[in-house]
């Protein structure tokens, strides 16, 4: 794989492989020395147009664990706020011969220009409202934690389904792996259109202990200001995630950061039943699998496909 | 006055012989030698059967088809205020190379055509630079604020064709009436460019099955659909004649039906991108393919191609919106709307329309040149003493779109890339030669 821009790119066995050396980083994170050097010398560029806190530091944290050099820009205070356009921005950057950029944009699309413009490999980090690739796999591989395995196991996306580009990457990837999803929400934000990503559309929570899973998505303060929803008091009462909807079998998750008390209840989130600090502790390994991926795909690439765990592994020594 | 301006150029004499001469309206449909001296055209016969004279060049159309050159009533030309995009020279060389011989510009440009003076150094313009004749539209209301008339009657003095505030809509129902009373004094179509700024939000594509699964924000049909609907029953009751511009959506289609039933006096174009691309190719997401309308589903393109086949919906019209290199080269929802249309809507809807079976070649030449009646303009004809308004084009020739560049100034072609069948060769607009093909040129000198 040279680049990671969209869940769509990837069938099963990528997605698989990519898990399996998450895995492997996994163990590695339980050692007293975290960093193996894979990426000694190599240079990852994390380019973030957005607000972030968790993507961008998961994505250094990756990066640093692979011994990789590491060059942070966020829009503000950088030329981006001079008004240099993304293409420009890039240039400059591709200048310092980077080996990854890592992009996160408010605009659909972003990384695949980037991807056309630079050298380095290019990895989405979230692009408008269109994709974030590696929050649906870290999202299968914590499910496959627990759950072995995606196979016929039905799972319901709840909330602001028409501006998350969480809940597309989760339909597209939670599909890929077997699974039955339904996205459910009020009308305005959950329009049936959704069904053409091959997914259920529910506007009531009815049936929703039908789930194995259910994950809430983050509710915009801006969605009521827009008129997509009369107040959060209303939307609470029809859709919020709490322990009187959900049974305690049913498991949570949450791309964060949480509204507590609007999408889901606070008890909800502190409850057994919650993975959403699994989440986030998934996000540095899977990270790591990916950044090595896409370097693979570049340099060490393998026709067989398998060698990615083995190239990084023969260095842990 | 007239309402067309052109660079003056010397008359054209030529022979045109055996060539394919098709016009719709007069039922010429076969081989003909043409006969242009000082401009005009001066003897239609039998194809071979004239000589010429001296200091008339023969131009060999055996093999060609000879047509009335074509008319689009919506072109951007970006002149005043953006002249990186486009300006009079490159626009109406590209008018040209399309077919056209002329074309009428919208006044969305920096600053807006609303004042009389303005105008007036516009075709003062016009008459140095323009290759084609252009007409020029001015807004409904000053800086298209849509607050306020701009003064119509002296605009109308100083030569403009009609009003318009193209690439906004006039949201207020109260202003769009004042304008169509006022029409009653000054003359001069009203065009609308359709859009419930409430319904289209910050939409960038059309609202539907890809703008979900791609995270777009969506343009719903019935923004466009509900203001037709609207402003038909305006026009109908103020007896105003109003021109609905770029349709997009089936339910257009239908609101522009119901208006005519009830006495309106309403038209409507069609760009060739809505009659020939949907939605699907924004999953690409090629800002080429943003514009405004946006391109709609499949029904939607299917209803259209119906309405321009029938008659209800009259002429074509490509909607030119040249932008550079560097403001379509940003994210999808960074671009600005638009795309190119003048030197590929002839080749694109031959080869979309015409060679599947879809549209017979007359009805195509007649929609191409349709708008000029729309817009109190002369049609061009293939007829002895008529001003030599014509195109020869060779509809077996076949090009990749941009592969040699384009005339205009702007690259942001939605048909780019793709092999297109037909290429203008020749075009007489006014009586003057105003494009020859490269190769052709020196084939026939």
């Amino acid at each position: 794989m040279r680049h990671l821009l969209s869940i769509e790119d990837l069938d099963r066995d990528e997605i698989e492989r990519i898990l399996s050396a998450a895995a492997f980083f996994a163990d590695v994170a339980d050692r007293p020395i975290k960093k193996v050097p894979s990426f000694r010398g190599r240079l990852v560029i994390n380019l973030f147009y957005e607000a972030s806190t968790r993507t961008r530091s998961s994505f250094e944290l990756a990066a640093k664990r692979l011994s990789a050099d590491v060059l942070n820009v966020v829009a503000s205070g950088s030329s981006v706020e001079k008004g240099e356009s993304l293409h420009d921005t890039v240039s400059t950057l591709s200048a310092y011969g980077p080996d990854v950029i890592v992009i996160r944009s408010p605009h659909a699309g972003a990384p695949g220009l980037v991807a056309g413009w630079t050298h380095a490999a290019v990895v989405n980090a979230g692009d408008g409202k269109h994709q974030h690739p590696t929050q649906a796999l870290l999202d299968v591989y914590v499910l496959r934690q627990r759950l072995g395995s995606l196979e016929g196991c039905d799972i319901w996306i709840v909330g602001d389904v028409l501006h998350s580009r969480v809940a597309r990457s989760c339909v597209q990837a939670f599909i890929k792996m077997g699974a039955e999803v339904t996205v459910a929400g009020p009308p305005t934000l959950v329009p049936t259109e959704l069904a053409a990503l091959g997914c259920n559309v529910r506007h009531t929570l009815e049936h929703i202990g039908e789930a194995d899973v259910v994950y809430a998505l983050r509710l915009q303060q801006e969605r009521m200001s827009e008129d997509f929803l009369p107040s959060l008091r209303e939307y609470a009462a029809n859709y919020q995630l709490n322990s009187r909807r959900l049974k305690a079998r049913q498991l949570v998750m949450h791309p964060g950061p949480v509204n507590r008390g609007v999408e889901i209840s606070g008890e909800l989130i502190d409850s057994s039943q919650s993975l959403i600090i699994e989440q986030v502790r998934a996000g540095i390994v899977v990270r790591m699998a990916v950044l090595v991926e896409v370097l693979s795909g570049t340099r060490v690439r393998d026709p067989g496909g398998q060698r990615l765990a083995v190239s990084a592994e023969p260095q842990l020594a | 006055m007239s309402s067309l301006f052109a660079a003056p150029r010397p008359p054209a004499e030529l022979l045109l012989r055996e060539a394919h001469v098709l016009d719709p309206r007069s039922d010429l449909d076969e081989p003909r030698d043409v006969l242009v001296r000082n401009g005009v055209i001066a003897e239609i016969a039998a194809a071979g059967s004239l000589e010429a004279s001296e200091g008339v060049e023969v131009i060999d159309g055996a093999g060609k088809h000879l047509f009335p050159a074509f008319v689009d009533p919506h072109v951007h030309l970006r002149s005043p205020g953006e002249e990186h995009k486009e300006d009079l020279d490159t626009g109406t060389r590209a008018a040209a190379a399309g077919g056209y011989c002329a074309i009428v510009a919208m006044p969305n440009t920096t600053p807006v055509i609303d004042h009389p003076m303005l105008l007036r150094g516009l075709i003062a313009s016009a008459k140095e630079q323009a290759h084609v004749r252009v007409g020029f539209m001015a807004a409904i209301s000053v800086g298209l604020a849509g607050e306020q008339l701009t003064e119509m009657a002296q605009l109308r003095d100083a030569g403009a064709l009609g009003f318009t505030d193209d690439g906004k809509p006039v949201s207020s129902a109260g202003l769009l009436r004042r304008a169509l009373q006022y029409q009653q004094l000054c003359g001069g179509v009203i065009a609308l460019h359709e859009e419930d700024a409430t319904l289209s939000g910050a939409g960038v594509m059309h609202e539907g099955a890809v703008s979900a699964a791609l995270g777009l924000a969506g343009i719903p049909a019935i923004s466009e659909s509900t203001m037709i609907a609207r402003d038909g029953l305006i026009a109908g009751h103020e007896g105003g004649r109003v021109h609905f511009q770029h349709l997009s959506a089936r339910g257009s289609v239908e609101a522009l039906v119901q208006a005519r039933a009830r006495g309106a006096r309403v038209s409507a174009e069609v760009s060739p991108h809505h009659l020939l691309l949907t939605e699907e190719a924004v999953r690409t997401l090629d800002t080429r393919f943003k514009m405004n309308p946006p391109l709609r589903g499949e029904d939607d393109r299917a209803a259209l191609i119906a309405a321009l086949r029938d008659g209800t919906i009259e002429c074509v019209a490509t909607d030119h919106a040249p932008h550079s290199r560097d403001e379509k080269t940003v994210p999808f929802e960074a671009a600005p709307m638009g795309t190119t249309g003048l030197e590929t809507a002839f080749a694109a809807l031959y080869t979309g329309l015409v060679l599947p079976g879809t549209l017979t070649l007359a009805c195509l030449v007649e929609r191409l040149t349709a708008g000029a009646a729309l817009f109190e303009l002369e049609t061009p004809t293939v007829a002895v003493d008529s001003e030599a308004n014509l195109c020869l084009v060779d509809l077996e020739a076949s090009w990749r779109v941009g592969e040699s560049g384009y005339e205009s100034r702007s690259a942001n072609c939605c048909f780019g890339g793709q092999e297109l069948r037909s290429r203008t060769l020749l075009t007489l607009a006014g009586g003057q030669v105003c494009y020859r093909e490269r190769s052709f040129a020196l084939s026939a000198a």
